[in-house]
């Protein structure tokens, strides 16, 4: 499972350094997110989506291509934190640490999952549009056999890096679902964190 | 994709109205705003609707999901895809009859071709041969005309077999069912045969979208909480009632909100 660890490399460490003090130093110099910047990444993940939709492989094998797409074009830890909602203020570093592995392989396994149904389609970005402090980008999703249905893309630079944080099919929120069934899980453990961390690993 | 085509059996009901309303609609269509989109969550029946959930959830996993798996399977693609096509022309007139009411004549318009390109190039509607010429299906129902005149979601309903709707869907789909135009002209018997593909198709959509169900019925934490987020948000998004690209205020801007820092 560590494998699943988004960890930086020394190189993207080393650029993540520098970046971050150029930011420090030219404040104006870092540049604000804009649409075509937006729509350029997720064109990159909708491209990642269509070649592991078609590239053939099984189940499993779609699943770890799905979790390295998601972390490399997804901010995964204010994903996770958000699902996780009031609890994550009081929980520690440590238990955030393993709160985001277990959520980042539960979700990765949810939705890579599903891919199956994704077989023989594939997704067109058609539109990008700023939206209140961030960026969504308009795909249509285009399968075999069903009609095209939309799906949208949240997109901020918020954490230093561009990133999408949210998706939303036909309306239907990624963050918000995530929020009420990880609650919901919370719940069952009792309200404590690392329960609920152990039961997303097996779930 | 539509939500409500996930739900058992949702079906046998879509699409349809009454002579009876052609009769009075028109001067409530006159002046009639939209209401405001609604954003959080109007559910105080709830304890009522998650007892229906848990009958609906068991009736599901004894009946209908077994039930869907054995027509996805044992009846032939080629003939499940038929049952779709002739399910989906028959709920054309409904949905022209709805089109006109809601005052939305490309829509009629569209549907109105689509009627005629599948009653003949189609073959009696076996062929869906208006998409194949780029005419896709713009499905609709009375729960929307009602939302276009100005009604707004009311109480959030589980409905026992039919799953989630709404007070304002469920008046929609009783209109939409008893006043049907195809059941209204059909004799008895094609109506009953109409009703009966209906229910086919029904069942070939819970079969084709299996992993989607049961994924939400059996695999998450709460599925009557999961299943509402879904309905809502979908219908809201279909009936175009979106706020800042948001279809309910349980979204929180990440970088915002004070468990984002």
């Amino acid at each position: 499972m560590a494998s699943n660890i988004p960890s930086l490399t020394r190189r993207q460490f080393a650029l993540t350094a520098m970046a971050a003090s150029a930011a420090l130093a030219v404040p104006q110099a870092a540049a604000a997110l804009t649409v075509d910047e937006a729509r350029e990444l997720v064109g990159r993940a909708v491209e990642t989506v269509n070649r592991i939709i078609s590239s053939g492989k099984s189940e499993s094998g779609m699943i770890r291509d799905f979790e390295a797409m998601f972390v490399k074009f997804a901010d995964v830890s204010v994903i996770a934190r958000s699902a996780l909602g009031p609890s994550a203020r009081t929980a520690s570093a440590s238990q955030m640490k393993t709160f985001t592995r277990a959520f980042q392989s539960y979700i990765s396994r949810k939705y890579g999952r599903r891919f199956r149904e994704f077989i023989g389609g594939k997704i067109e970005v058609t539109d990008a549009r700023p939206l209140k402090s961030y960026f969504e980008v308009i795909s249509v999703a285009y399968l075999q056999g069903e009609a095209p249905f939309d799906l949208r893309w949240h997109v901020s630079d918020k954490s230093g890096r561009k990133l999408f944080f949210n998706l939303i099919i036909e309306g239907v929120n990624m963050l918000a679902s995530e929020r009420a069934e990880i609650g919901a899980i919370l719940d069952q453990q009792g309200g404590d964190i690392d329960k609920l961390s152990a039961a997303l690993a097996s779930a | 994709m539509r939500f409500s085509d996930l739900c058992p059996l949702h079906a046998a009901t879509r699409a349809g109205l009454s002579r009876l309303l052609l009769a009075f609609p028109l001067l409530i269509l006159a002046g009639c705003a939209t209401p405001p989109a609604p954003l959080g969550i109007n559910d105080p029946l709830e304890p009522v609707n998650r007892g229906v959930h848990g009958v609906n959830v068991a009736l599901d996993r004894a009946i209908v999901g077994p039930g869907s798996n054995a027509y996805g399977t044992v009846m032939p693609k080629p003939v499940q895809r038929v049952v779709n096509n002739v399910a989906g022309t028959l709920d054309l007139p409904g949905d022209i009859v709805n089109d006109v009411l809601q005052a939305n004549p490309e829509d009629a318009g569209i549907n109105a071709l689509r009627l005629a390109t599948n009653l003949t190039m189609g073959v009696l509607g076996i062929f869906d041969a208006a998409t194949a010429i780029g005419l896709p299906e713009r499905p609709t129902d009375f729960g929307e005309t009602l939302h276009v005149w100005g009604a707004g979601e009311g109480v959030y309903l589980e409905l026992p077999v039919l799953g989630p709707s709404t007070a304002r869907d469920m008046v929609g789909m009783v209109v939409d069912t008893v006043a049907n135009p195809v059941r209204l002209l059909a004799d008895k018997p094609q109506a009953n045969a109409a009703t009966a593909v209906g229910i086919f198709a029904r069942l070939g959509d819970r079969h084709r979208y299996s992993d989607t169900v049961e994924s939400i019925l059996y695999d998450s934490a709460d599925s009557y909480e999961q299943a509402r987020l879904l309905y809502l948000q979908n219908r809201r998004f279909e009936l175009g009632q979106t706020v800042d690209g948001a279809t309910d205020d349980s979204f929180v801007d990440p970088y915002e909100d004070p468990y984002g820092q």
